[in-house]
Parts: C-alpha cells; structure tokens; sequence
C-alpha cells in the first residue's frame, strides 16, 4: 500500500485557488473553468503542446495568487514608452484605475473594469465566448481566477487614433502567479492600436508568474494593430494567451516583441470566421543566457477567400532555447484561402536550441499556402563584406543582426513604439 | 606601395598561387589578364584577406606593413579596397548607414574623430554623381534589388567614398553592358591620382581600352609568366591565351 503520494504542481495551485474570491457574476464560469482545470491538469512534456517545456517543474514551487508588494506610480515611470497613449495599468493581475490615465478618452472608446462591467450586454456577449477553457489549462486557470481585468470597448465605426497601452507589471517578495484577463471589442468599422507591455518590477529570487489571457473580437470592417512588448528578468515567467476571433473584412495585425524574461510562452489563436478577412503575425524573439522562448500560433481559416501572413524570426543566443509552432488550419469549406507563414532564425553559440515546427492542416482544395523555417548562422559572405569596407567583425554582426531583426519592426506602425523597440535591439547587440 | 614576393596560397588543400610576384608603385594602373581558373579570384581573395585561403609562402607588404599579417578590416583601414565580382546583398543594411559606419571605423582607427553629418551627406551627394548612381538607390539595402550594372557602380561609389591608396577590380567588367562599362570605368579613372594605385583583374581587353594599364600581367596556373605594357592585352586579344601556354610550354 503506497500512502506517500506525490503532490502535483496541479494540486498545489488548486489549492491556492480556492482562496481567490471572485466576483458573484464570474462563480459560475468560475465553476466550470475550474472543473475543467482539474480534468486537464497542468500539462507535463508528455502533452503534445507543451512537450518543449517542463510546465510540471515550472510549477512545482509554492505559489500565492495575491502579491504582498503594492505597485507605485513612481514605479511604473519607465514602462511608459509611448507618451502620446491612453496607459492602463494592470499591477499584479489586477486593473488599477489610479495608476491608469483615463481622463478625456476619444469619442467611442470606452474602459471598464471587468468586475463593473458585467451588466453590460456586449461584455456578456463576448466575454469567454473565444477562449475555450476545455482547450488548455491555462485558460481554464485564468478563466477561474481572473477578477480584476480590462473590458475595452471601440464603438461603431469609431476610429480611436491615440494607442491604447496596457502596461502588466508585477512585484513581489515571495513567488506569485497573476491572472490578468482583458476583453477588447471593436464593433463594425472601428479601428484601434493596442499594445500590450509586460514588465517585472524587482528581481527577488523568487518566480513570479502571469497567466495572462486576452480576448480580441474585430467587428466587420474593424482594423486592430496589437503589439505585444515582452520585457522581464530572471523572476519572471510569462505564459501570454491572445484569442482573437474576426468578422468578416476585418483586419488584424498583432506583432510580438520578445525581449526579455526567464520563460515565455506566447499561444496565439486566431480564428477568421467569414469572408475576406486578413490576419498578420508577426514576431521577434531575442534570446540569451538560459531564457526560453516558446511562440505557438494557430490560424484558422474557416470560410474562404481570406489572407493570413505570418513572420517570426528568433536570435538565439547562449544557451537560451526557441520554440516556434505555427498551426494553420484551412477548413473544408475555406476556399481561395491565402495563408503564408515563415519562420526564420540565426543562432548565435553552439549551446542553443531551436526547434521549429510548421504544421499546416488544408481540407479544401483551392487554396495557396506555404510555409518555410530557415535556421543558420551569420552569413559569412555577408560579413566579408563589410570587413572590407573597415568595418570590425563585432560591428559587422552588429550590423547584420539588427537588419535581420529590423524587418519586423517595420509592421509597428506606432513611430514611439517603432524607436522604444529599435533601441532595445541597438542594446542587445552591444 | 605593394610589393608581392614568391606568394602561394591554397584552399582545401589544393595549391592555386604558385609563387607571385608583383610590384605596384604609387601612381600605377597595373592589368591581370588570365584565363579561367588562373589565380585570378585568388589572389584578389588573399589580399582582401578572405580567411577561406591559405598562405603557405611568401610575403605581401604594403606601404612598408605586412598586409598578411592584418585582419580584413585593418587592410580595409591602412587603405586596400576590393571592389568584388560578385557583390554581396545585405537587405535591412542601408548603403547610408553601411558607409557611415565604414568611413568612421576606418577614421578611428587613424585616431581621427567621426565625420559630421552633413559633411557626410555632402560627400555622398557629391560622390554619386561619379558614377551616376541617383538618390534613391543610396537610401536603399546595400545592393539589394540591383541590377548588375548598379552593383558594379555601387561599388566604384563605395571606393569614391572610402578613398583608398589600392584599389583591386576584380573583374569589375564581367556582367556589364558598354554603357555601364563607361561609367564604371570613367568612375575609376576619375579617381586614379599620383598617390593612390589600380590593380584590375579582368578576362577580357575591352575594359582596359577604358581603364588604360601602365603594366599587363598575364596569370596563368597560378603564375605570372609574361608581363608588358598594354600592346600585350591586345595581342592577347587577337591571338588568345594560347600563345601563352605555348610560349611557355
């Protein structure tokens, strides 16, 4: 008889859950989500979609779900990059209206909190309603502990100029999970830029831990730019959910910025439910000393004639590791379906690791798609080059790098954001 | 200003110079004429300093330095240019931003301060114009999207910009039509002064009835076997390198 038994990563958090109170609105969802988390568990390398990354031993510390450390105004000066923005502040898990500056919003955009906003008819609507908690245990999780959230509304045919920046920052003195949970609704022909900006305050030695999920809902016609800015140190573990479900016409263009953190991973699911639809991904991952880096998209296509680009390239350095996983799913009915995706990486040191998987599932039969990875290091050709015209050899990869990485700069269209990101590289490759 | 000494070099093991020997004074236009697999792009790799080549005897000094003993980019500095056959394209690298950082490496490196910016745009536009190059395609990626013609001018824009003392054309003509070759070579020619020398690597004679040599090197197997002034191109062009490998048979 074996009474010593094991306890999981998955019992301990459950654990700790049941002490998070939620709303009254949310116990409901609250009770499936959780019941579903249970069913699922946290996944070990043995699921298919986590079997890059040892979630089990990520886990296995002892968390608390509320951080004993409160956020400063003085504190989050720096994570504001974009001066002309709307800042709306999410200090650990939770949406703080007095650090945020929500004073004189456009016309047509409007911010709730997500606990005030639960008689609001378009929140109920859409909220939960894309990110399916039977699908992996990390939505279930935030779906049972998120309180204290971000409901964006982009009105009617509104045209909001101004970026809308969530800045996520945490702080804490013993380990911590966080589950922030945002909805963004731009109804028919409204337009909008978001970014989403991940920051740690402090490094204590202890791992903290964002269970971040956000929903995105374009409207027919709408236009939606989100760029995602990943900074972090060697506490921080960020495992960042974006579920995006479009309308037809609309156009979404979302560009991840991995830069910095101990352990990151990004599941991005785009779901293109009608005609003439155009979803762009893009993504940069810079990564050194033993960081890991893990982007997993999904597009899928489900009804025809629409385009779906995607972009990610990763500089790999040390011996830091990178996952690129790009499902895309073209359905029975999805005729002239465009659907492109790439995914192309330079590896720095001999110690790294990059595993890169395209996954392309078509079930129709008029459609172009193609995928391609490329992995290699500096062209040597490339350096010659610029070693005979006097540059060093530093320099000249220096160059290079930041050329490679350049390219998915240009899909921010936000000028501030564009220089914020370009210095960072300029700093990474000193 | 270069003084090349028995060189052999080799690569993979296979020995391609066979003992080189070379003197270029300030000044001078000297031509290398050969045929196909001669040495030709060999020896303009080795005195780039391209790593892929081994040098197994021999000496190269220039302006009284040992140019074997430098890196690529310290032969760059002390004043070497070679303007590649094969010009390389570097997308996300602007032909600006490049010569900018070249022209401040090599000043640096003789301890002089960076150039000011709108000196360095003044010398851009006044450089271009050489080699008719326009506007646009200085703010473009180095060489990317360029026509062969474009890169070869992009090039010779390059050596306007860099200034150096040696300049190494390798076949500098190869892929150009009669205009581009006029501009390329009028280009060269306007930069040709007492203080700095030329060293055109080419196949055929037509380029030099533009780049007119003082000397005319004949490459063959690794060697220089005949040299003269520039009657040899065109006998060279009339007869065919055969009458060299039966000269000297």
């Amino acid at each position: 008889m074996n009474t010593l038994e094991k306890i999981t990563s998955t019992d301990k958090i459950l654990q700790q859950i049941n002490l998070v109170a939620v709303p009254t609105w949310a116990e409901k969802q609250r009770a499936l989500a959780l019941a579903a988390f249970i069913k699922q568990g946290i996944p070990s390398r043995k699921h298919e979609e986590y079997k890059y990354l040892n979630m089990e031993l990520l886990l296995k510390d002892n968390f608390t779900f509320s951080s004993n450390k409160t956020v400063t105004a003085n504190e989050i000066h720096f994570a504001k990059m974009v001066k002309n923005a709307i800042v709306l502040v999410i200090a650990n898990g939770v949406y703080s209206e007095e650090l945020s500056t929500i004073e004189n919003l456009p016309k047509g955009l409007s911010i709730q909190n997500i606990s005030a906003a639960s008689d609001n008819e378009l929140f109920k609507k859409h909220y939960s309603a894309y990110a399916d908690i039977n699908s992996d245990a990390f939505i279930a999780l935030n779906t049972a502990c998120a309180k204290g959230g971000i409901f964006i509304h982009i009105a009617k045919n509104a045209i909001v100029e101004t970026p809308i920046h969530i800045i996520h920052v945490t702080s804490a003195t013993k380990n911590l999970i966080v589950n922030p949970r945002n909805l963004i609704v731009a109804e028919e022909g409204s337009q909008a830029k978001v970014i989403e900006s991940f920051e740690v305050i402090g490094s204590f030695g202890h791992k903290i831990f964002s269970n971040a999920l956000t929903e995105i809902v374009l409207g027919e016609n709408a236009i939606v730019e989100h760029n995602k800015i990943q900074n972090g140190n060697e506490s921080s573990y960020l495992l960042n959910t974006t579920q995006v479900y479009q309308n037809k016409k609309s156009v979404f263009t979302t560009n991840n910025f991995t830069l910095d953190g101990s352990f990151i991973r990004n599941n991005l699911n785009i779901v293109l439910d009608d005609e003439h639809i155009e979803s762009h991904l893009n993504g940069l991952y810079l990564t050194n000393g033993s960081q890991i880096v893990d982007n997993h998209t999904l597009v899928d296509h489900q009804q025809p004639n629409c385009n779906s680009n995607e972009l990610y390239k990763g500089i790999i350095d040390d011996k830091s590791s990178a996952t690129f996983n790009g499902k895309v799913f073209v359905r029975k009915d999805a005729q002239k379906t465009n659907a492109f995706q790439s995914n192309k990486n330079i590896l720095l040191s001999d110690d790294g690791t990059i595993n890169t998987k395209p996954q392309l599932e078509i079930y129709a039969d008029d459609v172009k798609c193609s995928h391609g990875t490329s992995t290699g290091k500096l062209d040597e050709d490339k350096i010659f080059y610029l070693r005979a015209r006097g540059l060093s050899e530093a320099s000249a990869k220096k160059l290079l790098m930041h050329a490679f990485a350049s390219e998915v700069v240009e899909f921010v269209t936000i000028e501030e954001l564009k220089a914020y990101i370009e210095t960072k590289i300029s700093e990474r490759f000193k | 200003m270069l003084s090349i000494k028995n060189l052999h070099a080799s690569i993979d093991g296979k020995e391609i110079l066979r003992g080189i020997n070379l003197e270029v004074k300030a000044g001078e236009v000297h031509a290398i004429m050969g045929p196909n697999g001669s040495g030709k792009s060999t020896l303009s790799s080795v005195l780039a300093g391209r790593e892929d080549y081994d040098v197994t005897e021999g000496e190269v000094v220039f302006n009284g330095k040992d140019l074997l003993e430098l890196s690529p980019e310290d032969r760059a500095r002390e004043g070497v240019f070679l303007a590649f056959q094969y010009p390389v394209e570097i997308p996300g690298v602007s032909n600006i931003n490049f010569l900018k950082t070249a022209i401040n490496e090599i000043r640096a490196y003789k301890g002089l301060d960076p150039m000011e910016a709108k000196d360095f745009l003044a010398l851009v536009k006044e450089k271009q114009k050489l080699v008719e190059l326009d506007g646009k395609l200085a703010n473009r990626s180095v060489n990317e999207g360029f026509s062969g013609g474009e890169k070869k001018r992009n090039e010779i824009f390059q050596m306007a910009m860099l200034e150096p003392k040696l300049a190494i054309l390798d076949e500098t003509d190869s892929g150009l039509d009669i205009d581009a070759l006029r501009i390329v070579a009028g280009g060269v020619n306007k930069l040709k002064s007492k203080d700095n020398a030329t060293i055109v690597i080419t196949h055929y004679q037509r380029l030099l009835d533009y780049i007119v040599p003082d000397f005319v090197h004949v490459l063959y197997k690794g060697q220089i076997v005949k040299s003269g002034t520039k009657e040899l191109a065109l006998e060279l062009e009339e007869k065919g390198y055969d009458f060299i490998k039966e000269e000297i048979a």
